[in-house]
């Protein structure tokens, strides 16, 4: 049984009992407890079920490696599936509960799993599950699903938020340890900008537990210097609760902070992700642990001995009263000596070392311990509880030599350096014989751009096992003087892969490398015998590693048997590769704040508050919001939609034109730089004049068009298309500075300095007039010129242009006018039946007139020849952007699909995205297809479906009859028409 | 070749599974192969089965510089649909979906295809327009999609925020017999298979040069000595470059860094393949229970397998708006592969200016789902010299301008 302890517990405050819930059973722990440490302390040993086999587990660490103590955290839209009972802090209120167990933790039907294991290993659903073929989907797949899986899934929206923060800084420090203290420390007294780190609630890593001296002090009060002195330089920024999740190239950092989830007030955002440019990365992340393979390594009661240690004196704890140590390293006898000290009993060690006499050996026989050397564990008895273990020689195969009863055992099968952060950006290893680890190897360093290495390893995590290593190899890294320390004599580590060395098939069988997945010695010589040789294969076939662990504590110990079993070394087999984040990382702090409403910046025209006022049913259209249309009381859609274009061409439309992309191109040699992009001639254009243009994009693709206006000598104001804005401001940027740097030419993005409001019908004219201030005539503004000047007092840039065929201007306002101009408008337009119209009006006017709508007639393989548009190429030029693409044999075949107007035999619209069917089958089988439907629409003006279409040779074809295809339904004959259904001598606008 | 089924584990049970041989077979190279493959993913892998199974030809060589599937074949995210827009595609990847339906079967290995369906979201009216354009096309190329409501898409996957706010979802293309397969699986195997056939296989064997003679190949360099061959297929993925100007001849391809990442197992709670173009991010749910995500590619070229954060954040940020109940669980593993992207965004099975050199590259971010119909129709281009399937494909479409664009239909193509 596992218990509080009367006294002791460095981090817990007994003055301060916390409640909490476990499966809904009341218990009570103290502030500063872990979720892990408060269960043991009340005696619940198990605390979950593995992942395939369900078997019944407890912790075996007391930190981030942990991978078997998960439970699913809070409820509703607080739920947290998988968090590990290691590093959740207790907060009153706290409510836990166990996962992937039904029905219950104790008694979980899965653990049949486990009675058929035998005939379950690794990579068994490779090789069954095949017959009958549908059984796969829809049985065995759901099966295996089901017993997969570990926490139940959210069911809600998260009700928390969270928050980033940008920082800079000379020496980012990750680990607070002595030896990131120090590093810390040095990189402060040379004058840095220094963060460090810490993903616990307090510094000082694991030297106080472990009782170090240093300058003299005990290491606690060493520890509190040092942070004063760090806390009060102002160059120095402390962060606990804090990890250091991932390293990017460049010297991009990834920390979070657990900001709420140790508290029950759950108020503010819940973590914080710090993402840090720093110069140089120093990671003092310490060192994990392995565990020892031997059998029954897994039974609820077989723990670290160094999580033993820290449950013993950080949470006054006892994780059971007889425990048995089984090492091949001298750390496990300070385990010894804390239990001994907290007055329980340590009834034999197993150390598989034949012989050792280093001072911490002989003070732990000195109290009284037998330490049976060459010794290891043939097995562990019990089966939801240690009860006891079988002694074996380690040079043996397993015979038993004593039975000694035990409810506790603590093993350690030596450290390894936490070396992911210095992994993460291409960081290489060595393998360190002597101390059996992989460490960094300093002279293959992570690299930035200028070729030097940009993080660097301090203390344990450089492979530094004894107090003095560790300072002095903190100090070294970052070039400062080391706190003095007694150096301690240690005996070296003695390797253990297996214990014992000769086992069995049998005994293999029951030693657990990876806990939560459930891979097995067994399980990786089984990969290997089957040719999944490379370190890789042999994780990807067993899943060792692949946990939520990633293998903090079996990947050393796997490749360990996968390098015996394959007669070759360890450092030849190699690791896998330590990929970002360290820990598992909340995936909405990763997403940041932008949630809902501010998820993506919503772009408001200074029009958007009437439309929104005035009933508008929005379409999003890149960031902005546009009124599809104005749907009156009772009305749908298409009514309203038919009723706005009706209107506008009997009387008067309005529509927010604003969105429309505005780029000022300025400069000497701007006329060149647009006769370049735009496939007709710009330069020649007179001021005070428009002229509609293209571009194509280097393969001749039609990419964009607008109207571009001539404003001086020196200067063109270039409309694009809405979505095109942004893009098309970049292509120019690209070009300009990629290619024609040399060019004096530049180019302003006044999109959203302007509003633009398109005043469209027969009446567009009075209107104007009304609000009077210029001459808005056809003799003073013919079409495609434009004017400065006002109306109704107001300062504006009247264009004539239209894309409706109607009579129709547009005036361009500062921005910060132009919702009064339009309540203006309105207002002025009241006697002549003004109505605003919204985007599918526009669309379907457009279409009435056969103009071309980028995306709509074009998707990226359409070159302006195929859109009849050859009148807008300059035959003149020498070059355009995409000139000598369009040159391309493809182009120029005779059956290449150009635009036509289609009109349906029976009046109706076509429908959207629909293919013209061509005569039989090609080579693949597929039905022949000769065009397809760009445009449909019903037109209210001429109460029929019209379309626009490419079609093989189209315009040859007038009044030919083909057919499209309708979903569900028989095909659409249709008639090949002119794609200029209304008014096509162009009379409405040109009054 | 060991048949696997339920009985021979059993079998295999009673002797703690010590009877198992290798999955493929470890031989030295020979000096000369008939045909010999660079690059063992499952696009060369699957080339070389087709050779074998379709043509009769067995002496060949599958050359890896690494560990077999351990380029993009073992990175991606496993998406298999073939509701692509423009005929050549179509008719690549439904067939190599077709074959998926039955492979773990042929192969007698489960590669676990899984065809549990995927969903494209709409959520703008172009993107409406565009899907319901696929699905028109795909009603004349035999394969089978669905335009779907907003309703039928919630029905599917209960767990999508179908209301917005930002991008409230419009609908769907929704491809029944889409799904998932696991990917490692595939190409072990093909691997199995072709050693069964009596192909070599040869792992940590790089190729640092190609052999000509006249302009004709006849044989490579490698790290193994030289080998001789009469045919080279070149598919090598994110380094088609680098072997392509060993040969003399340059590809119209950049290579950038794709990411993945996955959150921790939790039960199952979506059944679905979702892809949401407009936000930029899609998701599934792995057998082991882990969310798979991923998003779009790196906006500068390089050669490291990893990728920016910033990617992630704004792959992250789209998903929790689409689901907002992956808030709280938690990023397991993020990672990345280099992709080889061509100007149209499709793939390059062709012909190369050096005679007896074929290439099998430019897939993208969405090569795994084309896996064996692209090795049925390499295979078919190296033996026969031509097929119907990759005709299209070949290199001289981008000097003649008739590019195979899909980005209409895909913004996302995985
Ligand atoms: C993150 C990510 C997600 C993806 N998601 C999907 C998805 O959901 N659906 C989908 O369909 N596709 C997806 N893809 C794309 C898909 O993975 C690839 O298109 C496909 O796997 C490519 O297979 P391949 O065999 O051509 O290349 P690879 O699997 O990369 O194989 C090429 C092999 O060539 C070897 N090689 C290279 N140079 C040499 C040399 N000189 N000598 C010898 N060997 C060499 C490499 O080591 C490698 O093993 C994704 C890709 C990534 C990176």
């Amino acid at each position: 049984m596992s218990r509080r302890l009367k006294t002791g517990g460095r981090l817990i405050d007994r003055d301060r009992p916390v409640e909490f819930t476990f499966d809904g059973k009341a218990l009570r722990g103290y502030a500063g407890d872990t979720l892990a440490s408060a269960l043991l302390a009340n005696g619940q040993r198990v605390m979950g079920r593995s992942f395939k086999y369900h078997r019944p587990r407890s912790v075996v660490a007391a930190g981030p490696e942990e991978p078997n103590a998960l439970m699913e955290i809070g409820t509703g839209a607080r739920f947290e599936p998988n968090q590990r009972a290691t590093v959740q802090p207790l907060w009153e209120g706290l409510s836990a509960r166990s996962q992937n167990a039904w029905p219950s933790l104790a008694f979980d039907v899965g653990r049949v799993n486990d009675l058929a294991s035998r005939f379950l290993p690794a990579g068994f659903y490779y090789k069954t599950f095949m017959a009958p073929r549908p059984a796969w989907k829809h049985v065995f797949e759901p099966f295996i699903r089901k017993a997969a899986g570990l926490g139940s899934a959210p069911t809600e929206a998260d009700a928390d938020r969270y928050e980033f923060k940008y920082a800079f800084c000379d020496t980012l420090v990750v680990g607070g340890g002595i030896a990131g203290l120090t590093a810390a420390l040095a990189a402060m007294r040379a004058g840095e900008r220094v963060i460090l780190v810490e993903s616990r609630a307090t510094l000082g890593g694991r030297a106080a537990t472990d009782g170090a001296e240093i300058d003299g002090k005990a290491a606690e009060d060493w520890i509190k210097n040092a942070v004063e002195a760090l806390e009060k330089s102002e160059s120095v920024t402390l962060v606990a609760r804090c990890e250091g999740s991932g390293v990017y190239d460049h010297g991009y950092v990834i920390c979070t902070e657990d900001l709420t989830g140790f508290k029950a007030d759950k108020s503010g955002p819940r973590e914080r992700v710090w993402r840090i440019r720093a110069g140089r990365v120093i990671a003092a992340t310490g060192a994990i642990e392995r565990p020892l393979s031997f059998a029954g390594n897994d039974i609820p009661g077989v723990m670290l001995a160094s999580a033993v240690r820290d449950y013993l004196l950080d949470y006054g704890v006892s994780p059971g009263e007889r425990t048995v140590i089984v090492t091949n390293n001298d750390d496990a006898y300070r385990t010894a000596k804390a239990l001994l000290e907290a007055g329980l009993r340590v009834p034999a060690i197993l150390d598989v070392r034949p012989e050792v006499n280093s001072p911490i050996v002989r003070d732990i026989k000195d109290l009284g311990v037998k330490v049976h050397m060459g010794r290891g564990i043939a097995r562990v008895h019990g089966n939801d509880a240690v009860t006891g273990v079988s002694v074996c020689l380690q040079a043996g195969d397993g015979a038993v030599m004593q039975e000694i009863r035990c409810d506790a055992v603590a093993m350690s099968g030596g450290w390894s350096p936490v070396v992911h952060l210095w992994s993460h950006c291409g960081g290489k290893l060595l393998w360190d014989a002597e101390r059996a680890m992989f460490r960094p190897d300093p002279a293959r360093p992570p690299t930035g751009a200028d070729g030097e290495g940009f993080v660097k390893t301090a203390g344990a995590a450089s492979g530094a096992l004894t107090t003095a290593e560790v300072l002095a190899d903190a100090a070294e890294t970052v070039g400062g003087d080391a706190p003095s320390t007694a150096v301690v004599e240690e005996a070296p580590i003695r390797p253990v892969w297996v214990m014992p060395e000769g086992a069995g098939p049998k005994l293999r069988a029951k030693m657990w490398l990876d806990y939560q997945n459930d891979v097995k010695v067994s399980d990786v010589r089984l990969a290997a015998q089957e040719g999944f040789e490379s370190v890789e294969h042999a994780k990807r076939y067993t899943t060792l590693g692949m946990a939520t662990d990633q293998g903090k504590l079996s990947n050393i110990n796997g490749l360990a048997v996968l390098a015996d079993r394959l007669d070759r070394t360890i450092p030849e087999v190699g690791t896998t590769t330590f990929r970002p984040p360290y820990t598992p990382t909340t995936i909405g702090a990763l997403a940041g704040e932008a949630r809902g409403e501010t998820f993506q910046p919503l772009r408001r025209t200074p029009m958007h508050d009437w439309a929104e006022t005035h009933g508008a049913y929005w379409e999003p259209v890149g960031h902005w919001r546009r009124a599809y249309c104005f749907p009156r009381a009772g009305e749908s859609h298409a009514d309203a939609v038919s009723r706005e274009v009706k209107n506008t061409r009997e009387h008067l439309g309005m529509l927010d034109a604003s969105t429309l992309g505005k780029l000022l191109v300025r400069g000497p040699d701007a006329g060149r730089f647009l006769d370049m992009l735009y496939t007709n001639m710009m330069s020649t254009l007179k001021p005070g004049r428009c002229r509609y243009g293209l571009m194509c994009d280097e393969n001749g693709f039609l990419i964009d068009d607008g109207v571009v206006a001539r404003i001086d000598e020196q200067t063109w104001l270039c409309h694009t298309t809405t979505g095109g804005a942004d893009r098309i401001h970049g292509w120019m940027e690209d070009w300009l500075q990629c290619e024609w740097w040399d060019w004096k030419v530049h180019v302003v993005n006044l999109t959203e300095q302007f509003a633009q409001i398109a005043v469209v019908g027969p009446n567009a004219r009075r209107v104007l007039e009304k609000l009077g201030g210029m001459d808005v005539s056809a003799e003073a503004l013919p079409f495609m010129a434009w004017a400065d000047g006002t109306l109704g007092g107001v300062d504006v840039r009247l264009y004539r242009i239209s894309f409706s065929g109607e009579l129709s201007y547009e005036i361009a306002v500062p921005a910060s006018r132009g919702a009064a101009l339009w309540s203006a408008l309105m207002e002025a337009g009241a006697d002549f039946d003004v109505m605003p119209y919204g985007t599918e009006a526009l669309h379907i006017m457009r279409a009435e007139k056969g103009f071309i709508m980028i995306g709509d007639e074009t998707d990226g393989t359409v070159v302006p020849q195929d859109l009849g548009l050859d009148w807008a190429i300059s035959k003149k030029k020498d070059d355009y952007l995409g000139k000598r693409g369009q040159m391309r044999s493809e182009f120029h075949k005779p059956d290449r699909w150009k635009l036509v107007g289609l009109e349906t035999l029976d009046g109706t619209a076509l429908e959207d995205g629909a293919y013209a069917i061509g005569e039989g089958t090609n080579a693949n089988g597929q039905t022949v297809v000769q065009g397809r439907v760009t445009s449909t629409y019903h037109s209210p003006t001429l109460d029929r479906g019209i379309a626009m279409g490419l079609v093989a040779r189209g315009p040859e074809r007038m009044g030919e009859v083909i057919r499209f295809t309708r979903i569900g339904q028989e095909p659409q004959e249709a008639r090949i028409v002119s794609p200029v259904f209304f008014d096509p001598e162009g009379e409405k606008a040109n009054v | 070749m060991r048949r696997f089924s339920a009985f021979a584990i059993a079998r295999e049970a009673l002797r703690h599974h010590e009877g198992w041989g290798r999955t493929w077979a470890k031989r030295p190279p020979k000096a000369r192969y008939d045909v010999v493959i660079v690059g063992a993913g499952g696009h060369g892998l699957a080339t070389a089965h087709y050779l074998g199974k379709n043509f009769g030809i067995t002496n060949v060589a599958i050359l890896e510089k690494g560990w077999l599937g351990g380029g993009n074949t073992g990175r991606n995210t496993t998406i298999i649909r073939s509701n692509y827009l423009q005929d050549p595609s179509a008719a690549l990847y439904e067939k190599a979906r077709s074959l998926y339906e039955t492979m773990s079967q042929d192969l007698n290995y489960n590669v676990m295809f899984s065809p549990r369906g995927v969903i494209m979201l709409a959520q703008t009216h172009h993107e409406v327009r565009g899907y319901k354009r696929t699905a028109h096309a795909n009603s004349l190329q035999g394969v089978q999609t669905e335009w779907i409501g907003p309703e039928r898409v919630k029905e599917l996957c209960p767990i999508m925020n179908i209301e917005g706010p930002r991008y409230p979802v419009l609908g769907g293309l929704w491809q029944a017999r889409g799904g998932t397969a696991r990917h490692d699986a595939v190409a072990w195997a093909y691997a199995r298979a072709c050693t069964d056939m009596g192909m070599d296989i040869l792992q940590t064997c790089e190729v640092t040069g190609i052999r000509r003679d006249g302009g004709r190949v006849t044989g490579v360099e490698t790290n193994l000595g030289e080998i001789g061959c009469d045919k080279l297929g070149i598919v090598v993925a994110g380094h088609s470059g680098v072997l392509a100007e060993m040969a003399g001849f340059r590809l119209p391809l950049e290579s950038v860094a794709l990411q993945a990442l996955v959150s921790e197992p939790i039960k199952p709670c979506m059944d679905v393949v979702v892809m949401a173009n407009t936000v930029h991010g899609y998701m599934s749910q792995s057998d082991k229970g882990e969310m798979v995500i991923g998003g779009g590619t790196d906006g500068y070229n390089n050669y490291t397998q990893r990728g920016s954060f910033h990617h992630i954040e704004e792959t992250l940020r789209a998903l929790v708006e689409t689901f907002p109940m992956i808030s709280r669980l938690k990023m397991l593993r993020q990672w990345g592969g280099i992709v080889d992207v061509t100007g149209d965004r499709s793939p390059i099975l062709s012909k190369t200016p050096v005679e007896g050199v074929f290439i099998n590259c430019g897939w993208g971010t969405g090569g795994f789902k084309a896996i064996p119909g692209s090795g049925w129709g390499m295979a078919e281009l190296m033996a026969k010299g031509h097929s119907p399937l990759t005709e299209a494909f070949g290199l001289e479409r981008f000097r003649e301008g008739r590019f195979i664009d899909e980005s209409v239909a895909a913004g996302v193509a995985h």
